[in-house]
């Protein structure tokens, strides 16, 4: 195909190529950014979580008095591990992604500095089987380690800790971390067991640094304990739900029962994250609309204008193909300059974005997909009006319009 | 004229109704979303108190020890002051009103049969709270000084949990259980609840929608054991049960300046405690900060950052949109040049031109202003529906209602300028002799 006609025409028709080209550049520029935000969010929202997330629920209660935890929690266990389904329940002080942080700093030595939020949890007895926590390395706590552990003042009055793989590697590099002593706040603690990478309670507020720091301690019934972890089959979980905060309604009446699935929880915590990707969803459809639409339009406006130029390239030997690839051409040439201009504009976006939100580095390959879907638009836009001028009869050139 | 130029206008735009139609839309898109999300963030960085926020100042002091300061950066300030200092600083009488406030998930009991217990949001704060921020009182009043200092069990209600508890009657001096204390109604509010919540940044809680439900006496709220929601330490723990002497900071400090003097005075004050602080050793800092009201709402990002994004992405969609639209006016005013040569030679002058094309890029203004206004309905209805805490106030008010024809319009004139004026510099004579 000659481009040289193609080009001295659009010479002749600068202000349309010019709007054309600027419309694919802002269209590309802002869809690059707009699908880098959207894939970072998606990231966010299936970040993976070392607990048994199809299986496990939560009850909460609230309100009760905690100089009685020591009775009640044991009675509670009891009616729960009692509803049809129910494999295993256990007291927890809150769960990945509650919204409600419990952070601690903790170190491999007695004076160390850290930067890292570490999100802290207590386990009631069972708590790593209601959780389904992995184990990677070392064991999970015994019973006397439950019995004899408790909390205060948010720090456990036990010997002994789980942390997660991440946290393992974070503080003791290519070594063993099982034996290893933790510390915070004056106190230690032993590790015994290394677990899959288990959520902060929190990982917006923890930070990057924080989202899979976390660690577990034994503890006896305690009044801070204000979930019950309950594990069952993923199909029985909203009847166990239901029938738990029915049964604890009955034990608790002075209590604030509340009760969700985790699958739940999690669709919570990421409410606002999945309505911000569907509203940049919505916006790059209807913006890549109105794009195909202007381009369908102008070139619609160009064919009407050259019908007596293709009749008589049609009348001097060019076939319909001819007609068709022309303004194929035509649209692709465009298209190119539009996008070389929207790759070199998304990346400035992207800069100003980083200096002004809490936006990271645009992955170089966003640019040429963004540019070449721009590119795939813009051939299917000019489709249709390159069809109507190869329609156009060779008889059009002989008539004087 | 201008009737002549409309007529000219209706009939030209009829002529090619899908190219007209597209247009539109187009505009109507770009400005529906705009309007949209300006609407969002106009609610949610809007000024709580417009009255007196310029009054209203927020200090902080840093107890942190030089080993762990509060930040790693070190360039920010502990957001929150411990116990000791709100007290030192409210005792101090040197702002005209001056408050402490902390936040608490609270739980309250209806009275026997009314219902089960439900969990509400607490203000525990001290007395100045209520005349500081104008709270608008149905029944009642706020408490005294003399009721913080005596650790009174009091309580101010919202209207809405007024109603919910009492029938929306006047409650005052009726009792109502917190926490399984009975605290004695002082005050009703009425629907009161400033956007964003200004004084609970950072104290925990959502920084948009409903008001909070009840507002009890800081110290008295204390002793019967109701905790903080954020505390942060800085010492070896938290000792929960001493909270008051705990290196911990959980309070938030809110005083009244009314002029730039007081400002000026109570920055120096404020310098001086800290130094104080630091010769009796409590503090190994001297620095200190003092931000009015919206400065504090701007450095603290309580604007959700998603929000702004949402705002900037539709600005680049209506762009788009508009630069479209100068696409199509183009390729029509292109197509009528024989009209245009006609015209001219018949004596319309370039001006009359220009006047004729920049009415046809107005009325596809105004019609893409009425369409997007429906887009706009539409976009803040689907926000409604949003899980966001601000869901509930996604309203367009008269200002943005009028404010969307002026943007149709301007963005329309704008696409209509480039249009008309390759139009009104059509040569008549070609146009002619080519026909």
């Amino acid at each position: 195909m000659e481009i040289r006609p193609i080009l001295s025409s659009l010479r002749r028709h600068r202000i349309p190529a010019v709007l054309i080209v600027l419309e694919i550049a802002l269209a590309c520029a802002v869809l690059g950014n707009a699908v880098f935000m959207i894939g970072q969010r998606m990231a966010n929202i299936h970040w993976s979580n070392g607990i048994d997330e199809a299986g496990v629920s939560v009850v909460t209660v609230n309100g009760t008095d905690p100089g009685l935890a020591a009775s009640d929690i044991p009675r509670d266990l009891v009616a729960l591990r009692g509803i049809a389904g129910v494999t295993a329940a256990a007291p927890v002080t809150s769960m990945p992604l509650d919204q409600n942080p419990a952070l601690t700093g903790f170190t491999t030595t007695p004076d160390g500095k850290t930067t890292v939020n570490t999100s802290v949890y207590f386990l009631g007895s069972g708590g790593e089987r209601a959780l389904g926590l992995h184990l990677l390395q070392g064991r999970f706590f015994n019973a006397d380690e439950y019995a004899d552990s408790g909390l205060k003042d948010f720090q456990s009055t036990g010997h002994v800790v789980l942390v997660t793989g991440s946290d393992a590697q974070r503080l003791w590099p290519g070594q063993d971390a099982l034996g290893k002593t933790l510390y915070a706040n004056g106190e230690s603690w032993t590790v015994v067991g290394v677990v899959g990478d288990v959520l902060a309670q929190d990982p917006n507020f923890s930070g990057p640094g924080g989202r899979y720091s976390s660690v577990f301690y034994p503890s006896r019934p305690d009044g801070m304990m204000g979930d019950y972890v309950l594990r069952s089959a993923p199909q029985d979980r909203d009847r166990v739900v239901r029938e738990a905060v029915q049964a604890l309604g009955r034990l608790e009446p002075g209590a604030v029962v509340e009760g969700k699935t985790y699958a739940q929880m999690r669709t919570d915590y990421f409410a606002d994250t999945s309505s911000m990707v569907w509203m940049l969803v919505l916006v790059c459809v209807v913006m890549l609309a109105v794009t195909a639409f202007g381009i369908v339009g102008l070139t619609s406006f160009w064919v009407g204008q050259r019908r007596r130029q293709i009749g008589i390239r049609r009348a001097v030997g060019a076939t319909r193909g001819h007609i068709m690839q022309y303004f194929q051409t035509e649209n692709f040439l465009l298209s190119g300059a539009g996008v070389v201009l929207g790759m070199a504009l998304a990346f400035g976006i992207n800069l100003y974005l980083m200096r002004h939100y809490e936006i990271t580095r645009m992955p170089w390959y966003y640019l040429p997909v963004s540019a070449l879907a721009l590119w795939l638009l813009g051939q299917l836009a000019v489709l249709g009006p390159a069809l109507r001028a190869a329609a156009v009869p060779p008889v059009v050139a002989t008539r004087s319009v | 004229m201008f009737g002549y130029y409309l007529d000219l206008a209706l009939r030209s735009l009829k002529r090619n109704k899908v190219l007209t139609a597209l247009m539109v839309l187009a505009l109507a898109l770009g400005i529906g979303a705009t309007i949209t999300t300006l609407t969002v963030l106009k609610l949610l960085s809007g000024d709580p108190m417009p009255q007196k926020s310029a009054q209203l100042f927020y200090p902080q002091l840093d107890p942190y020890p030089v080993s762990q300061p509060f930040s790693r950066s070190g360039k920010r300030m502990p957001f929150l002051l411990n116990y000791v200092d709100a007290m030192n600083l409210i005792h101090a009488h040197k702002a005209e009103r001056q408050a402490a406030i902390a936040m608490s998930q609270v739980k309250l009991t209806p009275p026997s049969g009314a219902g089960k217990p439900f969990y509400a949001q607490g203000v525990l704060a001290t007395a100045d709270f209520f005349p500081m921020f104008d709270a608008p009182f149905r029944y009642g009043s706020g408490w005294s000084a003399a009721d913080d200092d005596s650790r009174a069990q009091v309580a101010v209600i919202a209207g809405d949990l007024n109603a919910r508890l009492f029938g929306g009657a006047n409650s005052v001096g009726r009792m109502i259980r917190i926490e399984d204390h009975d605290f004695r109604i002082v005050g009703v509010l009425r629907n009161w609840a400033p956007q964003p919540r200004f004084y609970a940044v950072h104290l925990g809680g959502h920084s948009y929608g409903k008001g909070d439900a009840v507002f009890v006496p800081l110290q008295g709220a204390r002793a019967d054991g109701m905790m903080p929601s954020t505390m942060m330490g800085y010492g070896k723990s938290i000792d929960v049960e001493h909270l008051e002497s705990a290196p911990a900071i959980w309070l938030g400090l809110w005083v009244q300046l009314p002029d730039a003097a007081d400002v000026a005075a109570y920055k120096l004050f404020l310098g001086n405690y800290a130094q104080e602080q630091v010769a009796l050793g409590r503090f190994q800092k001297s620095h200190i900060a003092l931000s009015g009201l919206m400065a504090w709402m701007r450095s603290e990002h309580v604007v959700p950052e998603d929000v702004r994004l949402q705002a900037g992405l539709a600005f680049g969609f209506l762009l788009i949109c508009v630069v479209n639209t100068v696409g199509l006016l183009l390729a029509k005013c292109l197509r009528r040049s024989r009209e245009i040569g006609v015209r001219r030679a018949l004596g319309a002058s370039r001006g009359a031109i220009f006047a004729q094309f920049m009415v046809e890029a107005g009325i596809v203004g105004v019609v893409g202003g009425v369409l997007g206004l429906v887009f706009a309905e539409l976009g803040l209805w689907g926000i409604r529906h949003q899980p966001a805490q601000y869901a509930d106030l996604a309203h367009l008010d008269l200002a943005m209602f009028l404010f969307t024809f002026v943007v149709a319009l301007a963005a329309s004139l704008v696409a209509g300028l480039l249009p008309a004026w390759r139009a009104c510099v059509v040569a008549p004579a070609p146009q002619l002799k080519d026909a």
